[in-house]
């Protein structure tokens, strides 16, 4: 089996005493140098996950390892972007880059960070934090994320405040760093159709739960978009299926092929999340790599 | 060198983009023996997409016999595509079939939705095999 960058059993995590579940057993694996994307609705618990994964949270129930050790001692070769990105608003972008130098000692790679900061109508290294706009902060806390050189990048909501052309430029950046250094991406996003050519390893959580977890290529080839006449589909695992007059659209599991003028097709990523999402009663699937061992 | 171009909304997997596209490039003779493909670092600079895409294509493409990686140099073309469809007792069958077809009152749209439904569903019947 190879390398495992996340594992969790049984994971979840309540706020408060008796406060919401924001996570509830969880179990699922991520294997090192995977792309990954973390999908699911708002307050599914993404961030909660995301944030449990950089030690920043402690579990209520269950366990989790990251790089093989506990969270908070995979933290000096983890890199977590919280999603308001904090960051000193009076530093000047040069010393904020300086901090990420100095609590980095022996791994900070400057040439990575200061390349996000200057390429495309760089920033001004002698601006404030506190005078940038979203966008511009975003590219200052991927810097420091991407200086750190981390086995394992933790990304939550990274691309929401930029524009297409910074979007596209960031993601080259770290698909890049991960051909280059075989880096462990995990990016929750709501652009799902980006999600696609990014990422070959997908998370899905809803309600604190995980309802699908493995490889991009895995899941969409265990699933098969059906058109035809309205007809029952026995012996099949309907995800979610639709009718509009005489004709039903269905998103099944398997990939048998049915008779009858039924017309097959692959789903993409986007329409196999969308039909989970909106079929909270579908069965939770995980592949193989995907489970933990017992 | 080819330069890909990904299509996030074609419903072709990604890495299928990546083999059709050089196949296509082989038999307009843009790519010939010996020419060296884009590393993966190299197409995921320009196209964002994953790294792992690029070098499944790759093995794809290695497996057909048309590439070939060689160890810290890069992925190199080892032979040609093309001449070969133009003018073969395949394209004699399928004029007939063509011709049987409209006198069976199929009109031009019904053939090609009917020609690119089997070939979609034999390529899909292939790549079941390949447990990728």
């Amino acid at each position: 089996m190879t390398a495992t960058a996340i594992e969790a059993t049984g994971l979840g995590l309540a706020y408060g005493k008796r406060g919401r579940r924001a996570l509830h057993d969880c179990s699922f694996r991520i294997p090192a140098g995977r792309v990954c994307a973390l999908a699911g609705p708002n307050g599914a618990g993404k961030s909660t996950l995301l944030a449990l994964a950089a030690g920043l949270l402690r579990p209520t129930e269950g366990a989790l390892r990251v790089l093989g050790g506990t969270p908070s001692d995979a933290r000096a070769r983890s890199a977590y972007v919280a999603q308001d990105k904090p960051l000193y608003p009076q530093l000047t972008v040069r010393e904020t880059l300086r901090v990420g130098r100095e609590l980095n000692p022996g791994r900070w790679d400057a040439t990575a960070a200061e390349r996000i900061v200057e390429e495309g109508g760089g920033l001004d290294p002698r601006a404030r934090i506190r005078s940038l706009s979203g966008g511009q902060r975003t590219r200052v806390a991927l810097a420091l994320a991407l200086g750190k050189r981390p086995g394992l990048m933790l990304l939550d909501e990274p691309m929401a405040d930029l524009d297409p052309l910074a979007r596209h430029r960031l993601m080259a950046a770290l698909m890049t760093e991960a051909a280059d250094h075989g880096t462990t991406i995990v990016i929750s996003s709501h652009i799902l159709s980006e999600l696609e050519t990014t990422c070959d390893y997908v998370l899905l959580v809803d309600g604190g739960r995980v309802r699908l977890a493995g490889e991009t290529e895995d899941l969409i080839a265990a699933h098969t978009l059906l058109t035809g006449p309205v007809a029952d589909l026995p012996g099949h695992t309907v995800v979610e299926s639709r009718t509009t007059g005489r004709q039903l659209t269905a998103l099944v599991r398997g990939s048998r092929a049915i008779g009858g003028g039924w017309r097959t097709a692959r789903p993409s990523l986007e329409e196999l999340l969308m039909a989970h999402l909106r079929s909270p009663d579908a069965p939770p699937l995980l592949t193989p790599g995907a489970e933990v061992a017992a | 060198m080819v330069e890909f171009r990904i299509d996030r909304r074609s419903g072709v997997a990604t890495y299928l983009q990546i083999v059709q596209q050089t196949k296509q490039a082989l038999r307009l003779g843009l790519l010939e023996p010996g020419d060296r493909l884009p590393t993966a670092r190299e197409v995921v600079e320009a196209t964002a997409i994953n790294p792992n895409t690029v070098l499944k294509a790759y093995r794809e493409l290695e497996r057909e016999g048309l590439v070939e990686a060689r160890r810290g140099l890069g992925t190199f073309i080892t032979r040609t595509l093309g001449g070969q469809a133009a003018d073969t007792p395949l394209r004699a069958e399928l004029a007939d079939w063509v011709d049987r077809a409209r006198d069976a009152g199929l009109e031009q749209d019904d053939i090609t939705a009917l020609f690119t439904s089997v070939l979609e569903e034999r390529t899909q019947d292939d790549h079941k095999g390949d447990g990728a």
